[in-house]
């Protein structure tokens, strides 16, 4: 009899747990998702296959370290991009420079020192908004503020500092907005922790927080950076050259320059077919640049998340 | 270290009580959090306060040591002296107030460091030591007192997140001594741990409170009775005109009487397991 009962329990549990419904919404939701997901790298696909053949092409008929450490030339198949990806480089170690240890510090004074008020709060939406303006206001404001304006005496005008400068500028509220958000997410248990043994608020910022939003801190800088540097519209107004000139080597701050941006825009526009083909080469010398500031902001972020 | 550690009477005794508040009363902006707060901590003892959930008792242990000063909102009224000394007064320093009271909390919360550092961290702040011998030996002795050395010895320099629950929370007991407190104010330090770890952490309460003063905030009424000397009971009151909770402090006696004669019948309720 109990034998019967539980053979019975056992079909009846059996019927119950082995069905399978169907899901439909959730394989729609799925089928969303992946199509979604390839939009996105069909469009990467899509640059690359448009860019790659006629680039590729330049290198193998050339060389690529001709057309890498060649500086401007009246001629296609002399002009090269050195004097581009020194003055694009440079920049981003300047941007980096500036705005990282600014964008940090605004962070954490809105994070860990101001009071939750109504100007705190009015500062966060500004910052917030600025995050979103066109980077050719930026140029305007840089061409304003370094090139033509009060500290052009400083900058020499239209040199490679104010555009480090400028761009500076721009990447500012994106690093203010993403250290903040790193600072946030140490726990508030860590910050207790630290004052409970009799840690001032500097010493808790400096030892606790700091270290542990530094991952965080940094991929947003580093992401914020490639984005800043494929820009072109600032360098039209910090007087990016197009043709030849003498200088833009490294670290030339106060000189003439150039940047791949201004590079790829200008040789775009050139009718002669060869042309054509540079600019497609210019465009993977940037998207590898790109690729490489981003791997270091990846590899410093796992090396002080392993830290923690 | 001497004098009534093992005192259980409620009256004054010889030595002068380390804290005493004054209708105490903690406010988060406009909301009363809890008033009426009237009581005495007396040196080498284990004072717990209990109590339902949201009475305050938490609250009111983190005036103890300045730690509500975190809460931009927070706000206090009446007076609570430490030894004599207006613990709010103007002059006061809560960095240094910190340094004297240290603080267990509700989950272990050990810093993204080895355990030697989890240490060396306040005792290097407070430049009692930077390192070396002078260091190791602050470690050494912080990890005994929280009968945590044996365990922890020959990996001093691994993750703390590598210790199990309560081996953790033994550290944060270790960190805390390390900067040579005089208080150790415990919020619910066990309630993450199971019974066996509990078991430890009490037995350690026992053993260290010769030398240092603690408090207790504790949901466990059972740990009450069995660790403390005195005991302050909170519960909460609904404010007929604003319809918001207030934590009170109903009754504050020796844990014995607490448990055996309560004065009050809310605390008798509660002891008893009639409400809570």
């Amino acid at each position: 009899m109990a034998l019967v009962d539980s053979d019975l329990t056992r079909d009846l549990v059996r019927a119950r747990i082995q069905g399978r419904q169907s899901d439909a919404a959730g394989a729609a939701f799925k089928g969303i998702l992946v199509a979604c997901l390839v939009t996105v790298l069909a469009a990467l696909v899509a640059l690359l296959i448009s860019v790659a053949p006629a680039g590729l092409d330049v290198f193998s008929t050339r060389g690529l370290s001709d057309f890498l450490l060649r500086p401007f030339s009246v001629r296609p198949d002399k002009a090269g991009v050195y004097q581009g990806t020194v003055g694009t480089v440079t920049s981003a170690v300047l941007v980096a420079v500036i705005a990282f240890p600014m964008g940090v510090a605004a962070a954490v004074y809105l994070e860990e020192y101001a009071s939750d008020n109504w100007f705190t709060r009015l500062v966060n939406l500004v910052i917030r908004n600025l995050a979103g303006v066109p980077a050719i206001v930026y140029g305007l404001l840089g061409f304003a503020l370094f090139v033509n304006g009060p500290f052009s005496s400083l900058t020499g005008g239209t040199t490679l500092l104010s555009t480090g400068l400028t761009l500076a500028i721009l990447v500012l509220p994106i690093v203010v907005i993403t250290s903040a958000e790193a600072i946030r997410a140490v726990p508030a248990s860590l910050r207790e922790g630290g004052y409970g043994v009799g840690a001032t608020r500097w010493e808790v910022t400096r030892t606790l927080v700091l270290p542990n939003a530094m991952g965080g801190m940094l991929t947003g800088t580093i992401l914020a950076l490639a984005r800043a540097l494929g820009e072109a519209a600032p360098l039209f107004f910090m007087g990016a050259k197009t043709s030849i000139f003498s200088g833009g080597d490294w670290f030339d701050l106060r000189g003439d320059f150039t940047a791949l941006p201004m590079i790829i825009s200008d040789w775009s526009t050139r009718p002669a077919t060869k042309w054509n083909g540079n600019t497609q080469a210019a465009i993977l010398v940037t998207l590898v640049l790109v690729l490489g500031i981003n791997t270091v902001g990846i590899v410093l972020r796992n090396h002080f998340d392993k830290k923690r | 270290m001497s004098g009534g550690a093992s005192t259980t009477t409620a009256e004054p005794g010889p030595v002068p009580p380390v804290y005493r508040t004054e209708d105490l009363a903690v406010f988060y902006g406009s909301f009363k959090a809890v008033r009426d707060v009237n009581l005495e901590i007396r040196q080498n003892e284990i004072t717990a306060f209990i109590g339902p959930s949201g009475c305050g008792k938490s609250t009111v242990l983190r005036c103890f040591n300045r730690m509500n000063d975190l809460i931009e909102s927070a706000r206090v009224e009446g007076r609570l002296t430490y030894h004599g000394v207006d613990l709010y007064d103007r002059a006061v320093n809560p960095v240094e107030v910190r340094r004297r009271i240290g603080m267990v909390f509700q989950k272990p919360n050990p810093f993204p460091k080895s355990i030697y550092e989890n240490i060396a961290y306040g005792p290097r702040l407070a430049g009692l030591a930077r390192k070396g011998p002078e260091m190791d030996e602050i470690v050494e002795n912080s990890l005994r007192a929280a009968a945590l050395w044996d365990e922890v010895k020959d990996r001093l320099k691994a993750s703390a997140f590598g210790l199990s629950g309560g081996q953790q929370q033994r550290l944060c007991i270790a960190r805390a001594l390390a900067v040579g407190p005089e208080v150790l104010l415990m919020d619910e330090p066990c309630s993450a741990l199971d019974p066996i770890a509990t078991g430890r952490i009490e037995d350690l309460m026992q053993q260290i409170k010769q030398d240092y003063t603690i408090i207790i905030v504790t949901h466990n009424m059972q740990q009450a009775a069995r660790v403390s000397d005195h005991c302050a009971f909170f519960t909460t009151e609904v404010s007929e005109e604003s319809d918001t909770r207030t934590g009170v402090l109903v009754e504050f006696d020796a844990t014995q009487q607490m448990f055996s004669n309560p004065s009050d019948e809310r605390t008798e309720n509660y002891v008893t397991g009639r409400f809570g």
